[in-house]
């Protein structure tokens, strides 16, 4: 679609667990292992979308390639900058480049500000001090999100699921950044509002040059919007494909599961292969070895025993699996 | 919050309260212009006169006069100031500090959160009114010093109650939105998320208002508060306390003077509580 060529932002082996305390001194008795050494890149100007069961790691994995959480390990370079170790005010000027859609429309905006207010606030946290001056650019930023000027001093509660989540959009477009995660920006809405929003994410992205990390449970909307995919698993990378070759070869075990389960519109469809059975096991406890071994129809003895490597299998396409 | 108040217009009781609460600070502050007599001058011809409707009862003093002959109504209407003051004053206290103490604890979480709340605890665990005395045996004893008595020891329901607000409006994705454009600290504690645990504040600060009354008319009564001859309306029962067998008025007028203010205060908190909570409607 773009010029592919430039990174925008590489992930190296980021690992964040949370830790559960326990006991009279609130020790570390164990930890919720959410990602678990993560790398990709991400390319200026596509769209990667990362996709997986819910609780498998994804929304943390964006939102600590934001630094909204702080990781355990491992980096995060944006345009070759490692962000994790710049000082507070280097981060928050970096902000501007950075930002994130939510899922929940109802509790992502303040119930309390007014319209002009919250897409207001990131203008005038970096700097854009006069009043006139920001209504200005929020009337303009509206109209460009399929907003009304009118729509200013209203209040959050006035609005739709759809109109909000238009609005956080424009939030986060507000101080033209460079990238933005789209965490489930759709899942929330509804089929038809979901089709506009999805078309306004792509305008957007012609219009300012965007980067996308669209992060979603629907695969089908994920084969829509992205250039390349990743497929994410107990808080792992296992498989990571152009859209199109994931979709039409995928190679994962867990990636054909996941395909095989996302409802096709086709009644006469016979369906080729298994739904997965059973839940995902617990990332307290990820289980040893290949994580999904437990839950694989392909399993074998070793499976259990090591940890499959992260390998290129065609140009681009690369995943961990044994058994390819 | 139209709709709240339209709520609380609905509850008939919080009306009530209301109603009194505003009689109470209309009295407080036009009281040199209603008041028929100053409120400390004695008139020694005319001690323990009984209110009106008592026989030999005069209209000049129409809820009689205490023992150094001064009006009573007068040092009603004159003792809803100071009730009002100390009220304000202290609950004010306890507003500021406790809501930037519960903010910021519950914001930062982690040891932070862990100390300062054991210390509120630790405030907590005393009986208050013996925390207030042993402030103000310290302090010394008036008025200013026991409205900051009581202010100190209401710190902890407002830090607590405003750390548990905080704490459920940061699991909100707009907190998050707002470290995401780069908001500072002070911003999204002040800003953001404070505005929205403002319902249950209303509620703690009127509820507060009625003990603050309360507790200032027992450390009056004990002596730790006003000073003769102030009139404040504890220490009016604590001085008038010999005099119940003969002349009970002197000290039963000003127990229903902080029984109707604190009614009114705490009819109105509950009002509130039920207007404001979600689940109370329809």
């Amino acid at each position: 679609m773009l010029n592919h060529s430039k990174t925008l932002l590489r992930v190296e082996n980021l690992v964040k667990y949370y830790p559960i305390r326990g006991g009279v001194f609130m020790k570390e008795v164990a930890s919720v292992k959410a990602v678990d050494k993560v790398s990709l890149t991400i390319q200026q100007g596509e769209t990667l979308g990362l996709v997986g069961e819910s609780g498998c790691g994804k929304s943390t994995l964006g939102k600590t390639i934001l630094r909204l959480e702080e990781p355990t390990s491992g980096k995060v370079f944006f345009q070759d900058q490692g962000i994790h170790d710049l000082e507070p005010e280097a981060m928050r000027l970096l902000r501007k480049k950075m930002q994130i859609i939510f899922q929940d429309p109802f509790s992502s905006l303040n119930p309390r500000k007014s319209i002009s207010q919250i897409i207001g606030e990131p203008l005038l946290v970096h700097g854009m001090k006069s009043r006139s001056q920001r209504e200005n650019s929020v009337a303009e930023i509206l109209e460009t999100v399929g907003l009304g000027r009118e729509h200013m001093r209203r209040y959050p509660h006035q609005f739709s699921g759809g109109q909000r989540q238009r609005i956080g959009i424009a939030r986060a477009i507000a101080l033209k950044p460079e990238f933005i995660v789209c965490d489930e920006a759709v899942s929330a809405l509804d089929v038809s509002i979901q089709a506009q929003v999805i078309n306004l994410l792509k305008d957007l992205q012609e219009q300012f040059n965007l980067t996308y990390l669209f992060i979603s449970h629907d695969l089908p909307v994920v084969e829509y919007i992205s250039d390349r995919v990743a497929v994410m698993y107990l808080g792992k990378i296992v498989e990571f494909a152009k859209s199109e070759e994931l979709y039409k070869n995928p190679l994962h075990p867990y990636t054909n599961a996941l395909l095989a389960a996302s409802p096709i519109p086709d009644p006469n469809f016979q369906r080729k292969i298994q739904p997965l059975i059973g839940d995902v096991p617990s990332p307290i406890n990820p289980p040893p070895g290949c994580r999904f071994h437990t839950r694989c129809p392909k399993r074998q003895d070793i499976c259990s025993q090591e940890e499959p490597e992260f390998i290129e299998y065609d140009k681009g396409h690369f995943a961990a699996c044994f058994f390819i | 919050m139209l709709e709240q108040l339209s709520q609380l217009w609905r509850n008939k009781t919080a009306v009530a309260g209301l109603i009194i609460i505003v009689i109470f600070i209309l009295v407080a502050i036009f009281a040199p212009y209603i008041s028929p007599h100053d409120p400390i001058e004695t008139a020694l011809y005319d001690q323990l006169k009984p209110p009106v409707w008592y026989e030999g009862g005069t209209t000049k003093n129409l809820l009689g006069t205490d023992d150094l002959g001064r009006d009573i109504l007068s040092r009603l209407i004159y003792g809803a100031r100071i009730s009002l003051l100390v009220s304000v004053i202290s609950v004010s206290l306890a507003f500021f500090f406790g809501t930037l103490i519960g903010a910021i604890s519950g914001y930062k979480k982690g040891w932070i959160d862990n100390i300062v709340m054991r210390i509120m605890d630790i405030i907590l665990s005393f009986p208050y009114i013996l925390l207030a005395i042993v402030i103000v045996a310290y302090l010394g004893p008036n008025l200013k010093n026991a409205m900051i008595a009581i202010g100190i020891t209401y710190i902890p329901r407002f830090a607590r109650i405003v750390r548990g607000s905080v704490l459920e409006e940061c699991e909100k994705d707009y907190v998050t939105a707002a470290r995401a454009i780069g908001a500072n600290e002070f911003r999204i504690i002040f800003i953001a998320i404070l505005p929205n645990c403002l319902g249950p504040l209303i509620v703690q600060t009127t509820l507060n208002f009625a003990s603050a009354i309360l507790d200032a008319a027992a450390l009056s009564f004990l002596g730790l508060g006003a000073q003769p001859p102030t009139p404040e309306w504890g220490a009016m029962i604590a001085q008038s306390r010999s005099l119940i067998l003969r002349a009970s008025w002197v000290m039963t007028l000003p127990g229903l003077a902080i029984l109707f203010a604190v009614l009114g205060f705490n009819l109105l908190g509950d009002g509130l509580r039920d207007a404001l909570d979600p689940r109370m409607r329809d």
